[in-house]
């Protein structure tokens, strides 16, 4: 893996690397030239599947298989979606694939919405990326005034629209349907499935929804081919696993000497991303704990640490998924209800408020732990902090989306892998109250705002 | 016919029904308790009160696969096969952490609380939460916000089901109300300096299963538990929307609407809840009153005195100025039953005597909302019934007020029996001008007003609170109204007024009454064997749709209580 050579980062630190010279110097746009050169949308729909792409955005969905579920022979609009509302926290691959080689992400666009036969395509981007919105929108300009967007590009029949839309600093909108009501103008409450949105999406037509770095994947499938992308990455171990192919971008952030995003075959372990890229965590200190892929996925301890993040190791350790891929690393010194009060308070102040369960579920974690924190916690604490994990999500199916997922696994991890800790600590900071056993009397030791 | 399978008890339902899980187990007698599910407005499936867990059943092998996850009952059609299993212990946590987590910030301000007695948050919580509270949170704030001129929200009691806000945007279509902040901070409020101020604004005080919002109108003014409920009809206009009077100590405290997808589905306007300042009005007519000799005032008149006084007045007036000259006029706010014993006993005074119709007030237009909703311009509840009880007793056109004005005004009639029931504001001095060249007038209404000033005799009557009858709306649907309230003291029911013009015995009985209609009057034919309570179709035919299939009372879900969850609640009960 030594050799690998940087596929979705190639021109990243070129000069001008956001520039529509500088991206077709370095080959860019041959795939849809390809494609429009002969290819139909089914050739470029099962290419994509038998590539193995899945999802970048979180879920890990295969790409290619979501695209089948959009109806057939519907008469149209379809639309695309591209999802750049990248919210979770420590996660910014979305951010440098669009600030720094958008016509990258514009090429993968456009191929997608070949394949999908989507004319128009919606790009979501949160507020938070205003030099993203800006590359992106003026290589988006470049691409019209050179008749690669727009109608019959290429002389051919195919035509697309790319319209910017920014988002107002919402987490929620970075679900697939919370985001189709956002660019719809409504609140972004997640809306309830079926039907889902390649029947349904936005404006009441099919809707692809897919990520920034899952379509900056295209180009590089369409001009390598399949038996390339298959070869990085880790192959399918049975008929329940369909593999992790293909390029990823890991950020690794927190504790470790070098922050950033690097690219590298899916697979790589924790391990690897700190001591061969994050040069080792930071100070000298020790490594405590990690999150695998954004806060929403749950919790690693350092001893987890080799096993690889592809899409099905982080499971196999009790967390939620690989998600973005976003490593936040921890050292020694971060007590484990640091950690849990900052994911639930993001989570409190993040969810929509529609369904009951994460609503209170989320703000009720959050104050049991400022409590905590207050030096006033209770051993009971602990279980009820499990409860409110196990109880919320769509995993127990008490959600719409999987928000709720997010904020329990925090707390399902810490409780299973941490409870030691926690345990010493609410009997060191609460020596005289923490066998207290009613809620009333706890009530009584401290009295919290909100 | 289908059949879904609900904790093991198999209920059948029609092929053609599209009815989701609540519905479906409801038919079978299985409560699935929810707050934000509403038959008339659309799904959100958000308070995830309703989780049940669902499988599908292999017709052929028997097998049973179930979903692994919790399903939301409201969002699930009930299909031939469908599994639903609403009693296991997931389903169970699922509905004691909503419960838990809906009482988190809530304010359990119960004893002050006008939706208590009446409250799904307190029942589920009886039925469905724990014993013990395990939060730890400070939860008394409540803070008060005015919506509208009959809304107030008391923000802390919310439990953000939303029914309020899709109410305003899918049945009024107005659209005020809405959800501002995220989280655990969410709450309803109006878009700054926009009330909401449409007539249909009372809907979502009804809406809301919790005490969150209320009704300005009835806000601390009885317990819940206090009123009894009494069947109505609302009389504001041709609709008809079926009702509901709540009443304590005779007084009537507030007016619901009552589902009957014949007429009004879920919902009333605001003119026919919040406008009955009528029914216990100081002004009201106490007795019969008898002009003076010479103009100055008025005498009362015993009720044993009054009616043979008035029945020699008629009868001297055909005696002397034959039948012709002596006219009835038949309110459109009569009830049917009223209306015929008048109408015979007109033609019992004179064959000839004839009847006119009332004044039907019209408004401009009528007023219909985006869910299909209307205020009909015709303001009366009654005239197709009065109409067709006039064609039964004189062949040809129904005269109206306007005709009866001309005739009065051409010198063709010297005497009217004039009856009114309805407080009105077309009733001017100008238009009760014209009956001043009346030999005698007999009044008979609730209110005083420019028209019984002038009249000889006013007979007191009663508002449609206070008396049992049948309305017939704008399309011909006949409904049946209870009494709620007994009349005002010194007042009689109308139709035993009539009765006893007629000389009948004993007590009026509107049941009666409307059957003997149905036998004499084809028109009311289908009444025969009694009203039900959708009520009837007269003219279209078509069949009434009950109203008691499709969860449809808006003040309360759940006619049956299961006691899960608690050990302290499963206590036998008698």
């Amino acid at each position: 893996m030594a050799d690998f050579e940087p596929v979705l980062l190639a021109n990243v630190g070129k000069a001008d690397s956001w520039t529509l010279p500088v991206y077709e110097q370095n080959g860019g746009y041959q795939a849809i030239r390809k494609v429009l050169g002969g290819m139909s949308p089914v050739d470029v729909i099962e290419t994509v599947k038998s590539s193995g792409l899945r999802g970048r955005g979180g879920a890990g969905f295969p790409t290619g298989l979501k695209w089948t579920f959009l109806p057939k022979d519907h008469p149209g609009p379809i639309y695309m979606c591209v999802n750049a509302d990248e919210s979770e926290p420590a996660t910014f691959n979305n951010r440098i694939l669009m600030e720094d080689d958008p016509h990258q992400v514009i090429e993968g666009i456009m191929l997608g919405c070949f394949a999908t036969r989507a004319r128009v395509a919606y790009l979501y981007i949160r507020v938070e990326y205003p030099t993203a919105y800006k590359r992106l929108q003026s290589a988006i300009d470049e691409c019209y005034a050179t008749g690669k967007l727009g109608q019959n590009i290429n002389g051919t029949d195919f035509s697309l629209d790319i319209f910017l839309h920014r988002g107002a600093a919402a987490y929620i909108c970075g679900e697939e349907t919370g985001l189709i009501e956002s660019l719809e103008g409504k609140r972004a409450w997640p809306r309830i499935k079926p039907p889902f949105p390649a029947v349904e999406g936005a404006f009441r037509k099919p809707t692809v929804v897919n990520n920034i770095e899952t379509l900056a994947c295209l180009p590089h499938i369409i001009n390598r081919g399949v038996d390339w992308f298959k070869s990085i990455g880790i192959p399918s171990t049975g008929p329940r696993d369909p593999g992790s192919y293909g390029p990823k971008l890991y950020c690794v952030s927190g504790h470790v000497e070098k922050p950033g995003c690097y690219e590298a075959p899916l697979g790589l372990t924790t391990r690897e991303l700190i001591e061969r890229f994050g040069g080792g965590v930071w100070k000298g200190r020790k490594g405590k704990m990690s999150v695998p892929g954004g806060v929403s996925m749950g919790l690693m301890t350092e001893k987890e640490w080799d096993i690889p993040l592809d899409f099905a190791g982080p499971g196999k350790v009790g967390c939620l998924g690989l998600g973005t891929a976003a490593v936040t690393v921890m050292d020694e010194t971060v007590g484990i209800f640091d950690y849990l009060t900052y994911t639930c308070r993001f989570f409190a102040h993040e969810s929509c408020g529609q369904c009951t369960p994460c609503r209170e579920g989320t703000s009720w974690s959050e104050r049991i732990l400022q409590r905590i924190m207050a030096g006033k916690g209770r051993l009971k604490d602990i279980e009820l902090l499990n409860t409110i994990g196990n109880s919320i999500g769509i995993t127990p199916g008490t959600t719409i989306c999987g928000l709720a997922d997010g904020a329990a696994w925090p707390m399902k991890n810490a409780v299973t892998k941490y409870r030691d800790e926690m345990e010493a600590f609410i009997k060191k900071t609460n020596p005289n109250g923490w066998g207290v056993e009613d809620a009333v009397e706890a009530l009584q030791l401290v009295q919290l705002g909100h | 016919m289908a059949v879904i399978t609900v904790d093991g008890k198999d209920i059948e339902i029609g092929d053609s029904e599209r009815l989701n899980v609540i519905q479906a187990a409801d038919r079978g007698g299985v409560a699935i308790p929810f707050y934000c599910w509403h038959p008339g407005l659309s799904v959100v499936a958000s308070c995830r009160m309703c989780l049940v867990e669902v499988g599908q059943k292999n017709k052929d092998t028997g097998e049973v696969a179930m979903q692994p996850r919790l399903v939301p009952a409201c969002q699930t059609p009930a299909k031939d096969g469908t599994v639903v299993v609403t009693e296991s212990a997931k389903v169970k946590a699922n509905q004691n952490f909503v419960q838990e987590g809906l009482l988190l910030d809530h304010p359990i301000d119960c004893p002050i609380c006008d939706q208590a007695g009446e409250c799904w948050l307190q029942d589920y919580y009886f039925n469905y939460g724990h014993q013990k509270r395990r939060a730890d949170v400070k939860p008394f704030t409540s803070r008060r916000k005015d919506l509208g001129e009959h809304v107030t929200l008391f923000v802390d009691r919310c439990v953000m089901c939303s029914r309020c806000v899709r109410f305003t945007r899918e049945v009024s279509g107005e659209g005020e109300l809405q959800v501002i902040q995220r989280g655990a901070h969410a709450e309803i409020d109006i878009f700054p300096n926009h009330p909401i101020n449409n007539t249909l604004s009372g809907n979502v005080n009804d809406l809301c299963p919790v005490g969150a919002l209320c009704s300005k109108d009835f806000l601390y003014n009885q317990r819940v538990w206090f009123m009894e409920p009494h069947n109505s009809v609302c009389t504001g206009c041709s609709t008809g929307c079926s009702t509901q009077l709540h009443v304590s100590e005779n007084k009537l405290h507030r007016i619901q609407p009552r589902y009957n997808p014949n007429a009004n589905d879920w919902w009333m306007c605001d003119i026919g809840r919040f406008e009955n300042g009528h029914v216990h009005a100081e002004e009201r007519i106490d007795g019969v009153k008898r002009k003076k000799a010479d103009g100055s005032g008025w005498d009362d008149v015993l009720w044993n005195d009054a009616l043979p006084e008035v029945e020699k007045l008629l009868k001297d007036a055909v005696t002397q100025h034959g039948g012709k000259q002596v006219a009835f006029v038949l309110s459109p706010f009569l009830t049917v039953e009223e209306a015929y014993l008048l109408g015979t006993y007109a033609k019992q005074v004179s064959p000839d005597a004839p009847l006119f119709l009332g004044k039907v007030p019209v408004v401009e237009a009528d007023e219909t909302f985006k869910a299909g909703f209307t205020i009909r311009k015709e303001r009366a509840p009654n005239r197709v019934g009065v109409e067709a009880v006039i064609k039964h007793f004189q062949a040809g056109e129904v005269p109206g007020w306007d005709a009866f004005k001309l005739a009065v005004e051409s010198g063709s009639l010297r005497v009217a029996y004039v009856t009114g029931n309805a407080p009105a504001v077309w009733n001017t001095d100008s238009e009760a001008s014209v009956l001043e060249k009346l030999h005698k007038l007999v009044v008979h209404d609730m209110l005083p007003s420019p028209i019984a000033r002038k009249a000889h005799y006013i007979v007191p009557g009663v508002s449609s609170a206070e008396k049992d009858g049948c309305y017939v709306n704008h399309n011909g649907l006949l409904q049946a109204t209870e009494w709620g309230v007994r009349p005002t003291l010194g007042a009689h029911v109308d139709g035993q007024t009539f009765s006893e013009y007629l000389g009948r015995k004993g007590m009026y009985h509107a049941a009666s009454v409307i059957r003997e209609v149905a036998q004499k009057l084809p028109f009311f034919a289908r009444a025969v064997d009694g009203v039900p309570e959708a009520g009837l179709n007269l003219i279209t035919g078509s069949e009434i749709r009950p109203t008691t299939t499709e969860l449809g009372t808006v003040t309360h879900p759940l006619p049956t209580f299961r006691s899960v969850g608690s050990p302290l609640l499963e206590v036998e009960r008698v």
